[in-house]
């Protein structure tokens, strides 16, 4: 185990590095000079190559490229071109938004998909164990900002409970308005999340019944509930732990759209004004540190689960 | 009395004081939500900050010297007199007495050379830095007097000084902080989603209606409307689409106000190459568009049908939207005449925001009435800077131009569309160089007149300028010219 986490850390590091590459080259593929956001109709010669000079578009590629590299090595993520600000420190008070974000929706969609996909498998021959998979269908195929907008309709407009968007100025500080700010976000990601998420746990669930361990444990004289908890979960829970980390890292990635429609200022909507903006150092940020986030999920995916499974440890991958 | 008489009684009270509440005047302690989407990139109008800066901070936190009133007017602020010399180049200011900025700190005539010298910096990024370079120096005999010196003449220098934020010279970086003289101060400033002002108690004018002001910003035009809808906020600063309109038809929750704005949506040609070089294939082209169609499918019936490119709201307007009126007819014949009787194709470099796409898609379907082929290209707003807006790299392309009084970019040949006529560049700089605002605006009418004859682009429509509150908000700007958002006369129940 211990050599399996070194070297599963060493293609973490690797990985990001890779990522970091390939963004910085892919921005700079883009028509357009990232001066422009900072310039308005009326810009003479003098200011546009200002701009260019603040901005360090007037550089050869490979120099702005060695700039970035050594200030990664730093942990300097460099300033925003447009606010001049820094953009790491923008980036932690915009993750105090995203996170509990993606963990709170995440967990409400484990607390909702894994209790009815398990019954939607145990009872599938009954009318609700169809009909609960019959929505699960209905809520992959809904568009999340369709769930998003119809929930601000109903709770926020028509019965005002909750507020419709924003977040409190204080942040955190106003623990009981963030919380409420944070209800119907969590709510929209949870109710598409918990849909796919239904259908893994209900197939996983299906294997699960027709494995032979369980038949031989209800042989020893195991009650159902008892075998399902003993050998069931656990063998289950395999599959499904590697798909709740794509889904993790789907979610906090897809926040950029909730964020969009509930107007919260989180990572995702610093992305998307950075992208607007040509904000290189925002965007190289953002998506460094999403590649990160999504990187780390990966690899505690996979140590959960060669935690729960023994015999993944002896596999080749996991050696 | 029976419990039910007395729970009626106290309901009638209950029900009469809240109607007396209803009638209730404007309460000084309100603070003032407005909901807006030009969210300011840092607090610096020289850096590159965006209109969301002029709109939260211009006559409310920072003044000027003279102020861009809301019916395009002007008139001084921090500046108490304004002599001119008899050659015209000498502006000599007095300032005001008892002017404190919001660190303490008085106002004197150092505070404002530091601040135009700000703007004309080689630095700066202000959009404004070429309407000033007409100054020579500046010059501080005493602290309240400020003496400009200029190269030439320029009627216009108290509009100008209009942009320029009066700043504490000590204030040092003000990208994320703020000293002026107006009337609200700063709060708090949080990125992404807020900024909040306050009444400043030190202010040397009349203290404002209200006691402050919370701007939320939305990315989502929607949001924005909910925020208003919800209650979040009391006002929202811009309208983009008539469609969120019937929202707010309830007139007894709502008002929607409508103003000029100065954003002009036009198709800007290259003047520079064939075919647009000949006067008469831009004729043709403004005679084939339905604008008054154009402007109803984007804004319903609002907005205005632009026969120029100058807006109401500028001294030197007058109706020219008879001059190649709609005549799809004629237009054909003078295409002929230019030699093109079967039309041409060109590209049109189209911003890929709206309204840009549609308006794109209306001009296509109505040029090919006369033969005419238009290839939509669409690019990102950077592109446009970089390919058109500096490379000069383009045939045709859309744009909506924001800025008041901006007709003296036709008398700049070097200009991105390249309009050149030695006649209307003379006349711009003369304009510039007028004793009175009655012989500026008179020379400025004639270049418009000149350009709108030469059809040097083709002048779509103007936007409204919408503003929707709640009922119980009131006294807040209508034109919103520059951007501006007046707070301090805005009042709430």
């Amino acid at each position: 185990m211990g050599r399996y986490l070194l070297r599963r850390t060493f293609v973490l590091a690797l990985s990001l590095i890779a990522a970091g590459l390939v963004l910085f080259v892919l921005l700079r593929l883009l028509p357009g000079d990232p001066s422009a956001a900072l310039l308005s109709v009326g810009a003479d010669e003098a200011q546009i190559a200002a701009a260019r000079e603040q901005v360090g578009s007037d550089l050869p590629i490979w120099m702005q490229l060695g700039k970035f590299l050594s200030d990664l090595a730093r942990f300097d993520l460099g300033k925003s071109f447009v606010s001049g600000a820094p953009v790491l420190p923008e980036i932690m008070t915009r993750l105090s938004v995203t996170l509990p974000l993606t963990v709170a929706s995440f967990l409400l969609a484990i607390v909702i998909a894994v209790p009815l996909g398990i019954v939607s498998a145990l009872r599938a021959d009954r009318w609700y164990g169809g009909l609960l998979s019959a929505v699960s269908q209905l809520g992959i195929a809904v568009p999340v900002f369709w769930i998003g907008i119809l929930l601000i309709w109903i709770v926020a407009v028509k019965f005002r409970l909750l507020p419709a968007s924003g977040f409190p100025m204080k942040g955190w500080e106003d623990a009981a308005g963030a919380f409420r700010a944070l209800i119907l976000p969590v709510v929209t990601i949870a109710l598409v999340m918990s849909a796919s998420l239904m259908r893994y746990v209900r197939s996983a669930t299906f294997d699960v019944l027709g494995a032979d361990y369980l038949r031989n444990a209800r042989a020893l004289g195991a009650s159902f509930p008892q075998a399902l908890i003993r050998h069931g979960i656990r063998n289950g829970a395999v599959p499904v732990i590697s798909i709740l980390g794509i889904e993790l890292a789907s979610t906090l990635l897809g926040a950029v759209v909730v964020e969009r429609v509930f107007a919260l200022p989180g990572l995702g909507s610093m992305l998307l004004l950075g992208i607007q903006q040509r904000d290189y150092p925002t965007v190289q940020g953002v998506l460094l540190v999403s590649t990160l986030m999504v990187l780390l999920i990966g690899f505690l995916a996979d140590v959960i689960q060669r935690l729960i499974d023994p015999r993944l440890r002896e596999t080749v991958a996991g050696r | 009395m029976s419990t039910k008489r007395f729970t009626a009684q106290i309901l009638g009270l209950a029900s009469a004081a809240l109607l007396a509440a209803t009638v209730a005047q404007a309460d000084p302690a309100a603070v003032i939500r407005v909901g807006s989407l030009y969210e300011p990139q840092n607090l610096d109008n020289t850096a590159g900050a965006g209109q969301g800066i002029n709109e939260a901070f211009n006559d409310n936190v920072y003044e000027a010297l003279f102020r861009l009133n809301d019916d395009g007017t002007v008139a001084p602020v921090l500046a108490e007199k304004h002599d001119v010399s008899a050659d015209g180049l000498t502006h000599t200011f007095t300032l005001k007495s008892g002017v404190t900025f919001h660190s303490g700190e008085p106002l004197t005539a150092a505070d404002v050379k530091y601040s135009i010298e700000r703007v004309t910096a080689e630095t700066s990024k202000s959009s404004r830095k070429k309407s000033l370079s007409a100054i020579e120096a500046i010059e501080t005999p005493d602290d309240k007097t400020v003496v400009i010196k200029l190269k030439s003449k320029s009627i216009s220098l108290p509009y100008n000084l209009s942009y320029v934020w009066v700043v504490n010279d000590a204030a040092g970086d003000i990208t994320g902080k703020e000293d002026g003289t107006g009337p609200y101060k700063l709060a708090d400033w949080k990125r992404g989603s807020a900024l909040s002002l306050e009444a400043s108690d030190a202010y040397w004018g009349d203290k404002p209606a209200n006691a402050g002001a919370m701007f939320s910003y939305f990315t989502e035009a929607a949001a924005l409307n909910n925020a208003l809808l919800t209650d979040a906020v009391d006002i929202i600063t811009s309208v983009q689409s008539p469609d969120a309109l019937a929202q707010f038809e309830d007139t007894s929750a709502f008002k929607i106000s409508e103003g000029k704005s100065t954003t002009k949506q036009i198709m800007a040609y290259n003047d520079r190459v064939a075919p647009f070089d000949n006067v008469k294939v831009r004729k043709a082209l403004a005679r084939t568009v339905d604008k008054k169609m154009l402007l109803s499918a984007i804004w319903g019936d609002r907005g205005m049908v632009l026969g120029s490119f100058v807006p109401p709201t500028d001294a030197w307007y007058e109706d020219l939207t008879s001059v190649d009126a709609y005549d799809p007819e004629s237009a054909k014949a003078l295409l002929a005449e230019a030699g093109f009787p079967e039309g041409f194709t060109f590209t049109l470099e189209t911003p890929n925001y709206d309204p840009h796409p549609i308006t794109a898609e209306f001009l296509k379907a109505e040029l090919a009435k006369v033969g005419v082929t238009v290839n939509i290209h669409v690019i990102t707003a950077n592109e446009w800077y970089t390919k058109v807006y500096q490379a000069k790299d383009f045939q045709a392309t859309l744009q909506e131009h924001v800025n008041h009084r901006d007709v003296g970019f036709y008398g700049n040949p070097d200009f991105y569309w390249g309009y050149n006529n030695p006649q209307v560049t003379e006349l711009v700089a003369s304009a510039e160089a007028s004793d009175s605002d009655a012989q500026q605006a008179d020379k400025l009418r004639e270049a418009n007149r000149i350009i709108t004859e030469d059809a040097a682009s083709n002048w779509l429509f103007l936007y409204p300028q919408i503003v929707v509150s709640n009922t119980k908000t009131t006294g807040y700007p209508v034109n919103g010219l520059n951007a501006q958002f007046f707070l301090r006369g805005i009042t709430k129940e």
